[in-house]
């Protein structure tokens, strides 16, 4: 299917890119570190190691960050005007959530130009949960005039390990906001710049993302890629256990994760693809949950003494 | 103890409120309940609740309660202390000791207040004391934070670490005010204060009050209605607006109504429109996509059918560019239009072809996939059918329970269900209809979850019942049969609901199903389709019983009948539900008639004696009339023998309540047998013959209702 569209002159609204640019300038000067997306496929901000790892511990912690997240099942072959194989989100941390949370994040929807007197703003209940995380919070997703815009969510558990403090979660569905702000109803006729649309420059990988994903890939291939890569996560797991001193301190607990991580994205893969069962869908979640707690385990171990979170001096 | 009666100048009021971050709106109305009944109890242990009303509201962010006719402080109460006896207390001329004096000194009195108070062991020297009331400020100090303390919520929330406090949303702010004055005290490390805040966009963040009218006025003043009738009123004042405006009524739905007056703090209706031709998706389909995904009321014309309108409830007070609308209307369009991918692209092949993809779908891993489930329903409830096809329920055929049943979860392969899994079977029965399936199939497919709980209409059509009680025992057989039992609120594969559903059609259908066959008949769907699962008698057994627990529920909390009724019915057998209820008519009929009441005391009696003498009801012992002694034995046994060929044809005519009649008619000869015959006599073979008598009659009039469960310790009221 060919999307086209027509671009007016100048009409209201952010164009996609403008979008990132407000709501990082509005973060940063809230104090946040501003981050770049993660290089390993990742189904959700949340499973970037900004947020999965530095939720952990003692240490007070500000980052925004764009994290582009794929979701193979949601892949629609760029047909559905709202459902995409990977879509974008802004994932905000803050850590300890600050008492008027609520108020910065609405203030950060008046900077995209949302005017909140003229609309229907709404906190609806919805707790959080990433089976293959160990992760859930409490919380709401954000409604603007009935359509979902934000996760909001107070962390309470990650890696399987209380959250002491608390931090506060803001996931923005950038789409979906973007096309309130642009007033269109397919997501491939939001202007991304002033001349180029989404479609543009994502309809292909859509196409073709979906395309191998539903019917392409190799399952068989793709199952053992997952084993390759839960063994070496399990292998660089349990080679922490006997590290010492400095090289205990180095070790590549990082790189445990990341292979955690090829592995929730091939089993994102394995289910698109529709082969697996219901029965070994829950087991393949728990045995990525089981990589994702024993690594924020080892990894609050490691930085257990020294009060610190990847490296960072508090 | 006695209050000292001091006259209360006034009463003072109490205004407290807790400020949260947005609370779920559906845990609101118990939460607003169990803050009043929480105030009330703390008040009432501090003796302050006498003249006290204790009102509690809610809205997303708030919970607060007005409480009004408090005292100033709590009544002083006078207490009696007491001290040495009389003896020694005074001496021989009646002067007060060094103890005595002591005693006044230790209670701050002069001894002249001493006075003698006469105790079970004798006189003793008391003081008064009055202990002093705290003031209602005081008190209140400590039990505010604990009613907010006190409150449960289904699973609550830590928002700044793990020492942390917890509630259900964190909590921002807390008024306090005490006829005008703030009260100082801290709620989840909050200090309280006398500023509240309005609505978010249409109001201030600050606002001082003074007083729950002050504080309601005001804050209606900032865009919130305080009280959730108030609101619900409003919401529907403005859909009757609009229906009015529209021609159209609502689609109603009680449920929607209180859900949003609790979502919002200050509701506004307003209409939105959707593109007429979503109107050709079924009914179903649009109502969920509207109720259950946008929280929106449907509405429908004149002639029932569905208008392309909705009515949203907003957060505000206007939508005064229509800017609101459009936007609820974008993302119900997204919605429709998805719906409409879902329900076209599903359709691209036929329904049964969604059965071999049922193979990936997991009923329980010991139990195999839908695939499996779906072959044993096939089974089951071709059975059932056939049962009652030859049983001369002529309208019972084979062939389409057997459709029906191969049809019924083939929905849950589809993108549909997927998408909106509240839609399984119904969905399923659209696409039947749709793909030109009888109407009878479609129905069995729409309606084979039902009932889903008490008061669920049930399968319209016979085949939907067929395949309902199918699926449903199959439910109940394998998974008792592979161990998974219901334990206290613990009932994933919901076996107490299903066995509900299996009691709830079979009575109301007045269906002719044998219990023990039907189990017997899933046992053996569960041995020749996959898992390959043999049913023990034992286990089949448990299942009767566990089926059968939730038909006594039925009989006594739906249908009224006494505890000891269900009981002397059960115990006589409940294999067939229908028959047991003819049985338990019958019996309740009758139990208020003269005869009855001795005659079960009677038959309680026989059953010990039988019990004591280890016989068994019924049992084949021979009674030998030459070896009577007695005429009240003579005459025991024949007026049983004749009543016993009466109560036969009565019974196979189904007329229960003649048959317990002619039972009740034996009063007499029983009492004479017992007042003339002592049955443990020594000579054995007359105690034998005797025993196998009673045996006899205990065993074969207690075929419709065994007497000797009726009355006695057992029976509640």
């Amino acid at each position: 299917m060919k999307v086209k569209v027509k671009l007016e002159g100048k009409r209201p609204g952010l164009t996609f890119q403008d979008l990132i640019l407000e709501l990082s300038r509005f973060w940063v000067k809230q104090g946040c570190v501003l981050q770049q997306p993660y290089d390993v496929e990742v189904g959700a901000g949340t499973m970037h190691p900004e947020t999965f790892f530095r939720v952990l511990g003692p240490q007070h912690y500000r980052v925004g960050f764009v994290q582009p997240s794929r979701r193979p099942a949601d892949g629609r072959y760029g047909e559905n005007p709202n459902r995409l194989y990977k879509h974008t989100q802004f994932q905000v941390i803050l850590k300890p959530s600050p008492v008027d949370v609520q108020e910065l994040y609405l203030k950060s929807l008046g900077a995209l130009g949302i005017d909140l007197k003229k609309h229907d703003i709404r906190f609806e209940e919805d707790n959080w949960e990433s089976p293959t995380l160990g992760a859930w919070g409490i919380g709401w997703q954000v409604l603007l005039d009935g359509l979902e815009i934000t996760q909001f969510t107070y962390f309470q558990q990650s890696g399987g390990m209380d959250l002491d403090p608390v931090s506060v979660e803001l996931t923005y569905g950038l789409e979906r906001i973007c096309a309130f702000l642009q007033n269109v109803e397919s997501v491939y006729a939001l202007r991304w710049s002033v001349d180029k649309t989404y479609g543009d420059i994502r309809l292909a990988e859509e196409q073709q993302l979906s395309e191998y994903s539903f019917d392409g890939s190799d399952a068989a291939a793709i199952r053992s890629e997952f084993e390759l890569h839960e063994q070496q996560a399990k292998e660089l797991l349990e080679g922490f256990k006997g590290a010492e001193g400095k090289s205990r301190e180095r070790y590549p607990l990082l790189a445990a994760y990341d292979h955690c991580l090829k592995c929730s994205h091939l089993f994102n893969l394995l289910d698109a693809r529709g082969v697996i069962s219901t029965t070994e869908r829950a087991a393949l979640m728990a045995r990525v949950r089981t990589l994702a707690c024993r690594t924020a385990t080892s990894y609050l171990q490691q930085r257990g003494g020294s009060e610190t979170a990847l490296g960072v001096r508090a | 103890m006695k209050p000292v009666v001091t006259p209360q100048e006034k009463s003072l009021e109490l205004l407290f409120e807790i400020g949260c971050e947005e609370i779920p709106a559906g845990l609101l109305p118990k939460a607003e309940e169990e803050l009043r009944i929480n105030l009330e109890k703390l008040l009432a242990a501090e003796d302050l609740s006498r003249n006290v009303a204790v009102e509690t509201f809610s809205a997303p962010r708030r919970l607060t309660a007005w409480v009004r006719g408090l005292p100033v402080k709590q009544a002083d109460l006078e207490l009696e202390v007491s001290g040495p006896p009389k003896s020694v207390a005074y001496d021989a001329v009646g002067a007060p000791t060094r103890a005595a004096l002591s005693f006044a000194e230790k209670q701050g009195v002069p001894v002249s207040a001493l006075y003698l108070t006469q105790a079970a062991k004798g006189e003793y020297l008391a003081a008064k004391q009055v202990k002093v009331g705290r003031t209602t400020e005081q008190i209140l100090h400590a039990i505010l934070p604990r009613a907010v303390h006190d409150l449960t919520w289904p699973r609550s929330m830590t928002w700044t670490g793990l020492e942390g406090p917890r509630f259900i949303r964190p909590i921002r702010w807390v008024v306090a005010v005490l006829d005008g004055k703030p009260l100082k005290l801290t709620v989840a490390g909050i200090a309280a204060g006398n500023a509240t805040r309005g609505h978010r966009f249409l109001g201030s963040a600050s606002i001082r009050v003074r007083n729950f009218l002050d504080y309601e006025k005001k804050l209606h003043a900032n865009g919130v209605i305080v009280r959730s009738t108030r609101r619900q009123e409003k919401i529907g004042r403005e859909l009757e607006a609009f229906a009015k405006r529209g021609g159209y009524r609502i689609h109603e739905d009680s449920d929607l109504r209180k859900l949003v007056a609790y979502l919002n703090e200050y509701p506004t209706v307003i209409q939105g429109n959707f593109d007429p031709s979503f109107l050709s998706l079924p009914d179903e389909i649009l109502i969920t996509v509207m109720r259950d995904h946008q929280k929106y009321f449907a509405v429908e014309k004149k002639n029932g059918e569905l208008a392309a309108q909705f009515l949203a409830v907003i957060n505000s007070d206007k939508d005064a560019r229509g800017m609101i609308r459009a936007g609820h209307e974008r993302v119900l369009r997204a919605r429709f239009a998805d719906a409409r991918f879902f329900w076209e692209s599903d359709q691209k092949c036929r329904l049964a072809d969604y059965l071999p993809k049922l193979e990936r779908v997991t009923y329980e891993s010991r139990l195999g996939s839908y695939r499996d489930k779906v072959e044993r329903i096939r089974d089951s409830a071709r059975w059932l059918t056939e049962q009652w096809f030859n049983l001369g329920v002529h309208q019972a055929r084979v062939a389409e329970a057997d459709r029906s049943a191969e049809l019924a979860k083939c929905d849950l392969a589809t993108e549909m269900v997927r998408e909106f899994p509240e839609l399984q079977g119904i969905v399923g029965g659209l696409y039947a209809r749709a793909q030109g399936e009888s109407d009878e199939i479609a129905d069995a497919v729409y309606d084979h979850y039902r009932p889903v709980g008490l008061d669920d209409p049930l399968p319209r059509n016979l085949t939907g019942c067929a395949v309902a009680l199918a699926d449903k025992l199959d439910s109940v057989v394998g998974c008792l049969a592979v161990g998974i039992v219901p334990t206290g609120s613990s009932d994933p594969y919901a076996l107490r609901r299903a066995s509900l559903g299996i009691v709830k059609i079979i009575l109301e259908k007045k269906l002719p199903v044998s219990l023990s066959l039907a189990i017997g008949a899933a046992g053996k769907a569960l041995l020749t389709h996959k898992p390959k699962r043999g049913v023990t008698p034992d286990q089949e057994s448990k299942i009767l019983d566990f089926i059968l627990d939730r038909a006594r529920f039925v009989f006594r909390e739906k249908e009224q009948f006494a505890y000891d009724e269900v009981a002397a019915v059960f115990r006589a057998g409940a294999d067939d539900l229908v028959d047991t209820q003819k049985r338990l008519l019958a019996l309740r009929a009758i139990r208020k008639s003269r005869n009855f009441a001795p005659l079960a005391v009677s038959f309680k009696r026989i059953r010990k004696i039988l019990e004591k003498a280890g016989v068994t009801p019924g049992a084949d012992g021979r009674v030998n009339p030459e070896l009577f002694e007695s005429p009240a034995e003579r005459e025991l046994h024949s007026a049983a023998h004749a009543a016993a060929s009466k109560v036969q044809s009565f019974k196979r005519g189904g007329k229960y309540q003649e048959a317990l009649e002619v039972i009740a008619g034996l009063r007499p000869v029983v009492d004479r047998f017992f007042d003339g015959v002592l049955v443990m006599t020594e000579k054995e073979e007359v105690r034998k013959n005797r025993l196998a008598l009673l045996a006899q009659l205990l065993g074969e009039f207690t075929t419709i209702a065994d007497f000797s469960e009726i009355g006695g310790e057992e029976r509640l009221a």
